[in-house]
């Protein structure tokens, strides 16, 4: 069976920095893949290659065994590779329901008619409210995304990539920016996810990567520094050194910025 | 996949009632969202009004009528697709010139199918500028929009034994509308023509501002990320609305000239893409409607304060847009939007309520 993403030899430069460096990595459908490595070792900038935002020097992306390589963002998506972004990119001034049924519509190609009215067809939207109910927004529903508080907002976030029905789910530091007292919701969305779909998440919190992740990849200075399952990465010394124990730094710093 | 959602929906059973009210109302508002409201025929009934209480002024009448229809089609691009654009008078100046060369240079003189001529020309002409162009967003496209109307004037002017220059072509002729109502002194043919004109390309205009394609535009406007990211095929949606709105543009022009009987290359002025996107701004962008009172209201302020001071006239105007854009940073409609929900009942308003009261601990 054909892995539902399969990343081959990538490589991306800005100028003389190498961000991207052969990354060569696949999931399989239903994965359950955790991305993590230090700031900076160019995480955002594999998901932004694999969805097409930015364009590899080289090595190739395969969806389902077909080479996107050179697809736009747009042909990637309706072929069922979706992502959520780091900081919201959310339609601000429309309501929770339109944000969802602006997914379903480019999915299904509703976008492109210009005749009947948006509201006219009543499968949308009910598929819509059926994606809210499962978050439990549908409260929410008539709100304008911009006056929800940023915890729902992350979530109409998660809302809409999974309105797209994808086969490969980016999830891009899907709890970032939100109170830890909300965060649990978010987390029990991502847990409760599809098991058909292959999902890439990024996290910094190690709870829930291993927690949640079959798989975890090592990212480190835009190469993969190694890869396996939860208990490999916790028992692996050089991780240890290069990530958690970063990690054990960051958080003495983010502590003593605080005070 | 779907039936297990909503057997997992239906399975919410201790809220139940409350849930699937709450999904009503939303489906309901979508629904019900592109219905013509009462407020809508105000406009209408206006225009109406203003053929029989100012029968000798429908001359300015008219003029107006074409400003609003040339405020429209930016609204389409500007207001829903969020283009922002100093060169459309191009357009509606093609479409001016299909009209008034067709009547002077080939004897073109029918004016309705004039009219679909010159949404053709100018369709066309947006169509191939916006599909360069378009990739390009902000300040750089502000730039390249103004330089493409520039350069259609100097095409003009360097072939002025074709436009006639800055003289422009005097004293076109066209037939009688639909072959029976002739031209009067008083302009009221060309009232009730261009009133026609507008209501049926604000037809179609609305259709399209309330359809799916409608909702994509607003989303480009949005968030342009977002869009790329759900798959939507961004660029030809812009060409593709752009292309509508250059035609639009064109239909004002060609009426332009039918109504004026006459065209200069004054038409592609960069003062004309400044002033239509003047007034539609004063009126309040995105709402259709705004593009009536934006138009209505500057034309007729800027004719009041001409006979006021012929030589000042334009500090009434730059006063009036400090004004609106101190106190009314969504339009005059914004105020009356702002004045109806604070004096009416507003629907909206009292489903929140209603909810926040509902979902209380």
């Amino acid at each position: 069976m054909t892995a539902a993403l399969q990343v081959q030899n990538l490589n991306r430069s800005f100028g003389a920095l190498n961000v991207t460096r052969d990354v060569t990595m696949s999931l399989e459908r239903g994965a359950r893949c955790a991305l993590i490595g230090p700031n900076g070792a160019g995480k955002t900038t594999l998901v932004n290659l694999i969805t097409g935002v930015l364009k590899p020097s080289s090595g190739t992306v395969l969806l389902n065994g077909v080479d996107i390589t050179t697809s736009s963002q747009a042909t990637r998506a309706r072929g069922g590779l979706a992502r959520t972004f780091q900081i919201n990119q959310l339609f601000r001034g429309l309501s929770v329901l339109e944000n969802i049924c602006m997914a379903i519509g480019e999915r299904d190609g509703e976008n492109s008619n210009m005749w009947r009215s948006a509201g006219a067809k009543r499968s949308v939207i009910d598929e819509a409210l059926d994606h809210l109910d499962s978050l439990r927004l549908v409260d929410d529903a008539l709100r304008l995304v911009r006056e929800l508080p940023y915890g729902r907002q992350r979530l109409v976030e998660i809302a809409i990539a999974l309105a797209q029905k994808p086969r490969v789910l980016l999830l891009d530091e899907p709890a970032a920016g939100v109170p830890s007292s909300e965060s649990h919701l978010i987390l029990d969305v991502v847990a409760n996810l599809d098991p058909d779909i292959a999902v890439l998440i990024i996290e910094h919190d190690m709870d829930v990567v291993f927690r949640f992740a079959r798989e975890i990849i090592v990212l480190v200075q835009g190469a993969v520094f190694t890869q396996g399952t939860p208990k490999e990465i916790m028992s692996n010394e050089d991780v240890r050194a290069v990530y958690l124990g970063q990690e054990g730094h960051d958080a003495v710093q983010r502590g003593g910025g605080h005070v | 996949m779907a039936a297990n959602e909503t057997t997992a929906a239906a399975m919410t059973s201790p809220r139940d009632s409350e849930a699937i009210a709450a999904r009503d109302r939303a489906a309901e508002y979508l629904v019900s969202r592109h219905r013509y409201r009462w407020a809508e025929a105000l406009p209408w009934l206006a225009c109406i009004a203003v053929f029989f209480l100012f029968p000798d002024r429908l001359t300015f009448g008219s003029q107006v009528l074409v400003m609003v229809l040339f405020a429209l089609s930016l609204d389409l691009i500007l207001g829903y697709a969020g283009i922002v654009t100093l060169g459309h008078a191009a357009f509606f100046g093609i479409g001016a010139y299909t009209v008034g060369l067709g009547a002077a240079k080939f004897g073109w003189t029918e004016p309705v199918s004039g009219l679909f001529a010159a949404f053709v020309v100018a369709s066309i002409a947006g169509f191939i500028t916006g599909w360069f162009l378009l990739r390009y967003r902000g300040l750089t496209l502000l730039m390249l929009t103004l330089a493409t109307a520039i350069m259609m004037q100097e095409a003009g002017n360097l072939r002025s034994d074709l436009s006639g220059g800055y003289d422009g072509l005097p004293g076109l002729v066209f037939d009688p509308l639909l072959g029976r109502f002739d031209y009067d002194l008083y302009g009221h043919t060309n009232y009730v023509y261009a009133l026609v004109v507008l209501a049926v390309v604000f037809y179609f205009v609305r259709r399209i501002v309330y359809s799916p394609f409608g909702q994509a535009l607003t989303g480009i406007r949005e968030n342009v990320r977002r869009m790329h990211a759900i798959g939507s095929p961004v660029h030809w949606r812009l060409v593709t609305v752009y292309t509508i709105a250059a035609g639009i543009a064109g239909i004002a022009g060609a009426l332009f000239t039918q109504t004026n009987a006459y065209v200069t290359l004054t038409v592609f002025d960069f003062e004309n893409s400044a002033k239509v996107m003047v007034m539609l701004i004063l009126g309040g962008t995105g709402r259709l409607y705004g593009a009536f009172l934006g138009a209505a209201v500057y034309m007729v302020l800027e004719d009041y304060f001409s006979k006021l001071s012929p030589t000042f006239w334009q500090f009434g105007i730059g006063l009036l847009l400090v004004l609106a854009v101190l106190f009314a940073r969504r339009g005059v409609l914004g105020l009356f939007e702002q004045a109806g929900a604070y004096f009416g009942k507003d629907k909206n308003l009292d489903k929140n309520l209603d909810k926040n009261k509902g979902t209380k601990p």
